[in-house]
């Protein structure tokens, strides 16, 4: 178990290109951190020199206590399972999963102990002696952590593991992840471009754009006090309403959100930041232009005519409401739930703006 | 992998059976080249059974003869030549010696410098890529002097070593193993390297067995022509224990002379089987190599 220490870590390409600008982040031992952010932005590149499979351009990488830079990836402690599994197609199960072992040069009955136990844990116990075309696209992906398991390293990492597999089949696997995060006790690091994996997943998360963080914390955090227009945009779906003060749409919102500070260029406002009410009520008037129900939920996608040129907004209502499409409505602003954004995309931290949800889940214990 | 199943139209059942004339003419077309390319083979396979003197008067024969047993006895165990020294079975057994180290020795040499080439950078990998790929275009005759004056320097004329090396080397074996070697998925070698495997674990332990069908095509291809080589042999050998079968053939019709008729029918004989172990490869081998192609998929 270690933690992981990114310091001003630069990825500089043979052909030029600045892939990773200046990270910095603190992973800690047993932390199960998702790096998250659209895609090109560098997350992959970022994991890879944690493994060790491409190079520092600048700055230090350091596992456990030990700076790992010039480190071999067999030696770095880590383990690491890729997209499309990269399992090795001509050897079972088993060979796959002992394949690192047998060359690091381990008996033969630990190997198969370890093998064993991780089968058991994955419930790949009747497969063992399948070639990986034999299997589903699940159970690869169960190999190959398999794979990763049985090295028994420090910190897993894993390149957009799941998203090869259906909805279902990755849901399923998220909850098995964060299953044996639990009880492995190992930090994960874990990459992926979708936001929802990164919020139900993450201690921590760690937003990136173009190279560089935007953002580092924990998922309520990044929901509701979003460091910059970059992050609101990114988590959340249906994503944050955000509007230029600058457009009628925006003064108006404004005007029922109340105090406005300073610097404000841009409000933004959490779907259920927005209150639909009955028309003819108070608030700012518009129309129901589409309503996706959802079940549990409804998704009201409003249409204010009076907005001048950015008309929509989108606000979330319990599933049994009343409004459908074409409905009149009246909408006001939950003050307590709003952000604002300076010229420059950066949030306006206002006091009794947002507040700090507690942690989803505890960090597993010691 | 796919696609090669789904590529051949599958037939929808109609209601009443249509000859399809398109598809008969496809058939008749590929029946006529078959019968095309098989009948000198037949030709020579019935002719082989007739003594020299119905072949003589009557030239190629078309129904099976008598006298098969013999010429093929013949051909396989009477010993021949100036020397009396050869007969088939060593010819064949040096044709062995010859096609198998030809296309094992092309394929060692050709998948390390394909290896070479793809998985380490070095400063003039892909020169050197190059300058092997363009030595595809010059056949082996173009160099077979400089080649011979070597091994004649080495002393070694009449030398299996002498047969076989000078030849070994392989750009279209090369090119090919390239090729194989850039389709591989590039996380297997990451995942490799973080389970700990060394240059040389890897390539044993992963690429070898990966490239099982690119081994086996390249393996029917080189052996074939190994087993065909004659110009090399010919100008390598003057030792007769040393002939290979391609090369015995046209020593008997030049030197076996009985009476003063050739040994037509056993000449035959010697071209028949001079043939059939490069088709027992390819047939052998065939069916491996398509069971591979079939089942892998990465
Ligand atoms: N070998 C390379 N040489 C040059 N540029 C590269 C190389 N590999 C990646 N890049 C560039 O670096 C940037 C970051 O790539 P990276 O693979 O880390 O993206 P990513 O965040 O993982 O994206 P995705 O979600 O699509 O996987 C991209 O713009 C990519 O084009
Ligand atoms: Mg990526």
């Amino acid at each position: 178990m270690a933690q992981v220490n990114i310091q001003s870590v630069n990825k500089v390409y043979a052909n030029g290109f600045a892939a990773v600008k200046d990270v910095e982040v603190q992973i800690r031992d047993g932390e199960f951190v998702v790096l998250v952010g659209p895609s090109g932005c560098g997350k992959s590149t970022l994991l890879r020199m944690i493994a060790g499979l491409e190079d520092i351009s600048s700055g230090e990488v350091a596992i456990g206590d030990r700076v790992v830079n010039d480190i071999d990836p067999a030696k770095r402690d880590i383990a690491m399972v890729f997209q499309n599994y990269a399992l090795y197609p001509h050897m079972t199960v088993f060979d796959n999963m002992a394949y690192g072992l047998k060359n690091k040069g381990m008996k033969k009955g630990e190997i198969h102990t370890r093998i064993t136990e991780a089968a058991r844990m994955l419930q790949l116990d009747d497969h063992l002696t399948r070639k990986p075309r034999q299997l589903s696209g699940g159970q690869r992906q169960r190999v190959a952590m398999g794979r990763a398991i049985v090295r028994e390293p420090k910190v897993f990492l894993f390149d957009e593991p799941l998203s090869n597999l259906d909805a279902k089949l990755r849901a399923h696997m998220r909850s098995e992840l964060k299953e044996l995060h639990r009880r492995l006790n190992a930090t994960f690091v874990f990459v992926t471009h979708d936001q929802v994996e990164a919020m139900s997943l993450a201690d921590r998360i760690v937003i990136l754009n173009a190279g560089r963080i935007e953002q580092v914390g924990t998922p309520m955090e990044l929901y509701h006090q979003p460091a910059s227009l970059f992050v609101a945009e990114f988590i959340g779906s249906p994503a944050m309403n955000t509007v230029p003060l600058g457009t009628r749409l925006g003064g108006m919102l404004a005007n029922t959100a109340g105090t406005l500070p300073a610097p404000a260029m841009t409000i933004g406002l959490r779907p259920e930041a927005i209150l639909a009410g009955p028309a003819g009520g108070p608030g700012i008037k518009g129309h129901v232009a589409m309503a996706e129900a959802l079940g549990a939920e409804t998704v009201l996608h409003i249409e204010v005519p009076q907005g001048g040129t950015d008309t929509r907004l989108t606000t979330r209502v319990s599933g049994e409401t009343r409004f459908t499409e074409g409905d009149e409505l009246a909408i006001t602003v939950d003050p307590s739930r709003v952000c604002w954004f300076d010229h420059e995309g950066r949030r306006i931290a206002t006091e009794p703006a947002t507040q700090p949800a507690p942690r989803k889940e505890p960090l597993p214990a010691e | 992998m796919t696609d090669m199943t789904t590529a051949s139209p599958i037939a929808v059942p109609t209601a009443r059976p249509r000859i399809r004339w398109n598809r008969v003419g496809d058939h008749a077309i590929l029946i006529a080249g078959a019968l095309f390319m098989l009948l000198p083979v037949l030709l020579t396979l019935t002719t082989s059974t007739f003594d020299n003197i119905t072949i003589h008067r009557g030239g190629l024969q078309f129904a099976f003869g008598p006298d098969g047993f013999e010429n093929y006895q013949k051909a396989m165990f009477e010993k021949g030549g100036f020397t009396k020294t050869v007969d088939g079975m060593r010819m064949m057994m040096n044709s062995l010696i010859l096609g198998l180290g030809f296309a094992v020795g092309k394929i060692v040499i050709s998948m390390m410098a394909a290896y070479a080439i793809v998985y380490f950078r070095f400063r003039f990998g892909t020169i050197a890529f190059w300058i092997i790929f363009t030595t595809l275009l010059l056949p082996l005759e173009v160099r077979i002097l400089p080649s011979y004056e070597v091994v004649q320097n080495l002393g070694l004329l009449n030398t299996y070593t002498g047969l076989i090396v000078p030849l070994i080397a392989s750009a279209t074996g090369t090119f090919y193993f390239r090729q194989f070697f850039k389709s591989v998925p590039e996380e297997l070698l990451e995942a490799a390297r973080i389970d700990g495997a060394g240059p040389v674990n890897f390539f044993i332990n992963i690429l070898v067995p990966l490239s099982q069908t690119m081994i086996a095509a390249i393996f029917i291809i080189m052996f074939v022509y190994g087993w065909n080589q004659y110009l090399w042999p010919t100008l390598m050998t003057t030792d007769e224990s040393m002939f290979t079968l391609v090369r015995g053939i046209k020593q008997i019709m030049q030197v076996w002379i009985g009476a003063n008729i050739p040994d037509y029918g056993v000449a035959m004989a010697l071209a028949i089987i001079a043939m059939t172990p490069p088709v027992l490869i390819v047939i052998l081998f065939q069916s491996w190599f398509v069971k591979g192609l079939v089942e892998s998929d990465k």
